[in-house]
This record gives structure tokens, sequence and C-alpha cells, in this order.
């Protein structure tokens, strides 16, 4: 049945990138007129960012390593490292009721399905169907997605659900007693596999618990620009088990004879 | 005259190509719940002015292609749209003679039972997911038939297709 739908997807893709154009013409026409001053401005401003970012980056890749060894201490697992691939948002519209975006990367780029989909702010989505040209994108948001998350203060376990509003999550599974307060930050937990341990998903925004009911009715915001974003980052990632630590050692050695070579 | 006639299809497939990018045009938010289903409109005026020419077969090829195109459950535009197109086809001789009005109501209706079986099928997949405004597009779809009617019969007519 998939391989029907892939070979029928060649006929039809490409009428969802004829209808994508004018968006993207629009894009690249107001690209063109803008004036040398703002795109100075613009570029100044990236490199600031860049700079900062690189910064961080540095201390995060000495944080890596250190987290890495702890864990081989613990002989835990750990996501050795994840590739990105970036895709654009093709502008159509399939169905009104469901939130599933379709982006122009497919299974030609190594796509998969149930791979999860970020942006530079969070968590948007996963993978629902990769077709040869293109591949649908279920948003969190989506009433028949799910997504495990932790809350990042103290790392309480639980399991958000969309509600089919672009701006809203809910947590359905938590007891009124439960240590969770507006503003707290929600990341990905790592289990049932699909997304990898600690991204962003969403801030918690209310808390009410009612005391006829045995769970709380709480709801977050996506940290993720759902409704705004054209780019998004589709994850490959590779989690193994971490050698026991006389392995780093090994490597270590290793690098140093390069090195002296 | 063989030449006219491969022409002529290819020109019922280009209406029916835009009637599928209608369909998944980048309507406003708001709109996108009343977006008609253009692509079985363009099906119900073929079948009914060129019977000879589009059929059940091609109702059912286009059904399969605006599954793959709305990513939904392959087969269930199909199966709703052969069975509006056999419908349309056994009472095409009947419906050419109806005023606009008359027809409308059979479009209307043509529209609904399309609507109803797609409904069924998505009950069964996500029951009680869908809104109300689920059945807005079988009302759009009524009042959009005359601009159909009136755009495809002016390219039938001006190109000769039959």
């Amino acid at each position: 049945m998939d391989s029907l739908r892939t070979t029928l997807s060649f006929f039809v893709d490409p009428l969802k990138y004829l209808v994508d154009l004018p968006t993207v013409l629009v894009g690249q026409a107001a690209d063109s007129v803008s004036s040398y001053r703002t795109l100075k401005k613009e570029n100044e401003r990236l490199r600031e960012e860049q700079l900062i970012h690189q910064t961080k980056l540095l201390k995060l890749a000495a944080l890596e390593k250190e987290n890495i060894r702890l864990r081989a201490l613990l002989e835990n697992s750990f996501k050795l490292g994840e590739q990105v691939l970036v895709a654009e948002l093709l502008s159509i519209n399939t169905e009104p009721y469901e939130h599933i975006v379709v982006v122009n990367k497919g299974t030609r780029f190594g796509v998969h399905p149930q791979q999860p989909v970020l942006d530079a702010n969070g968590v948007v989505g996963q993978v629902f169907r990769a077709l040869p040209l293109t591949s649908e994108i279920m948003l969190i948001t989506d009433p028949n997605h799910a997504i495990p998350v932790q809350v990042n203060r103290n790392g309480l376990l639980t399991i958000a659900v969309g509600s089919g509003q672009l701006n809203r999550l809910v947590l359905p599974y938590l007891p009124s007693n439960a240590d969770i307060r507006p503003g707290d930050l929600l990341i990905t937990s790592g289990l049932g596999g699909t997304f990898p341990q600690g991204y962003p998903v969403a801030v918690v925004d209310e808390f009410t618990s009612q005391p006829n009911k045995a769970f709380a009715t709480i709801t977050a915001t996506p940290k993720a620009l759902l409704d705004r974003n054209r780019e998004l980052m589709i994850v490959w990632s590779d989690s193994a088990p971490v050698p026991f630590i006389s392995k780093p050692a090994v490597n270590e050695a290793e690098d140093k004879t390069h090195a002296d070579k | 005259m063989q030449i006219n006639n491969y022409v002529g299809f290819f020109r019922i497939i280009l209406t029916l190509a835009l009637a599928m990018c209608l369909r998944i045009a980048p309507w406003p938010v708001e709109l996108t719940v009343f977006n008609p289903d253009w692509v079985l409109l363009t099906l119900i005026y073929w079948s009914l002015a060129v019977p000879e020419r589009v059929g059940i077969f091609h109702a059912w090829t286009f059904g399969l292609l605006t599954d793959v195109l709305t990513g939904r459950l392959l087969g269930q535009y199909a199966l709703a749209y052969s069975l509006v197109i056999y419908i349309c086809l056994k009472l095409h001789k009947r419906l050419r003679q109806f005023p606009i009005i008359q027809q409308g109501l059979f479009i209307f209706f043509c529209l609904l039972l399309s609507q109803l079986l797609l409904f069924l099928i998505k009950n069964f997949q996500h029951p009680g997911q869908l809104h109300a405004s689920f059945w807005l597009p079988v009302f759009t779809g009524t009042i959009c038939w005359p601009l159909v009617y009136t755009v495809l019969r002016f390219i039938r007519l001006s190109r000769r297709i039959s």
C-alpha cells in the first residue's frame, strides 16, 4: 500500500511545489528589494548572535564530554551525536482539522517516519509520513499526538497531549498534588525513543486543580513557533551504549599518537 | 480527429490538476473550513458534460490522487468520488435538462453523499474529533457550482471538447 502511495506521490507532489511557488516568489521578491542597509544590519546582528552561540558551544562541548564520562561511570547510554537536516515548509493546506504540515525533504534525503522535528526554539513534531519528494510532519499540537516530557525543574515525568489549538498543549495525566507550577519548562524526557532527551517543548501556563477530580487540568504553550516558522530541522539521533571508561582513554591515546605523527 | 481526442482529454486532466491545486491552496485559516471539494465538482461537471470521456475509472484514479495529495487513508476519496460519479453517469441525461437551481439541489446531495462517506470513514478512524464545520464545504460547494459550471462550460465550448 505504501509503495502505491509512493508511486502516486510522484504525480501529485509537483502540484504541492506548484501551489507553494507564489509564496516562494513573493519571499524572493521581498529579499531582492530589501535595501543594502537592512541587509547590513541583519548581517551584523547575525554575526553577533553567531559569536555568542559559538562561545556557548565551546562550553557545551566540555560539558558534553564531562557528561559522557559521568554516564560511563553509571554505565548509562548517551546520545552520541545528532545530525540535522534543514527542511522548508511548503505553504499548502491539506486538511483543516489536523495539524499536519508538509516539508520539501523526503525519503530522497533519507527522511523516515517517526523522526523528531525541531526548530530553533523547541520541538515541532515528528515525521508522520515520508514520501520521495515531500514528507508530512505531525505537529505536537495535533489532537492525535502525545509527547513524553519532563519538568526541567524537578524531573517530573508526564505526557503532553496536543489540544487541536496551535498554541496549546494539555497535560492530562498529573495528579492534583503534582509539583508543577506556571512558568515551568517542559523538556523531552527521551522515553519512548522517538524524541531525543533534553529539548525544550513547552512552558506551563496554567495549573488548576479541582478538588472533585483526581487529575489536575494543566495547559502549556509550545516553545516552538509552530505557525510562524518556515524552516524546520529534521533530526537523526544516534544513540549507542557508552563504552566502559577505559575506552575514551584509548581514544585519547590514539589521538596522541596521531598528533605525534 | 484522434489527435483532437487526446488534446481534449489532456485539457480535462489539466482542469482536474487545477482543481487539485485549489484543494490544497493556502487559504487563510478562517477560510480553510469553507474550502469546497473542487476536484469532485470538476469531476461531476465533466461526467455530466462528456460522460463518454470521464467515467468511474477517472473518478477512482483522481480520488486516489487526492488521497495521496491530502495524506488521507488510501482509497477514501476514491470510494466517495466513484460512487458520486456513478450516480451522475446514471442520471446525466435527465440532469442536463434541469434548470440550474434544480441541478444545484442535485449537486448539493452529491456533495452531501461524498462528505457523509468521508465522515463515516474518518469517524471510524478517530471517533468524535470532527467539528460541525466539517459539513460547511457541502454548502460552499453548492454555492460554487454555478461558477465551476460556467468556467468549465466556457473551456469546453471554446476548446470544443466533446
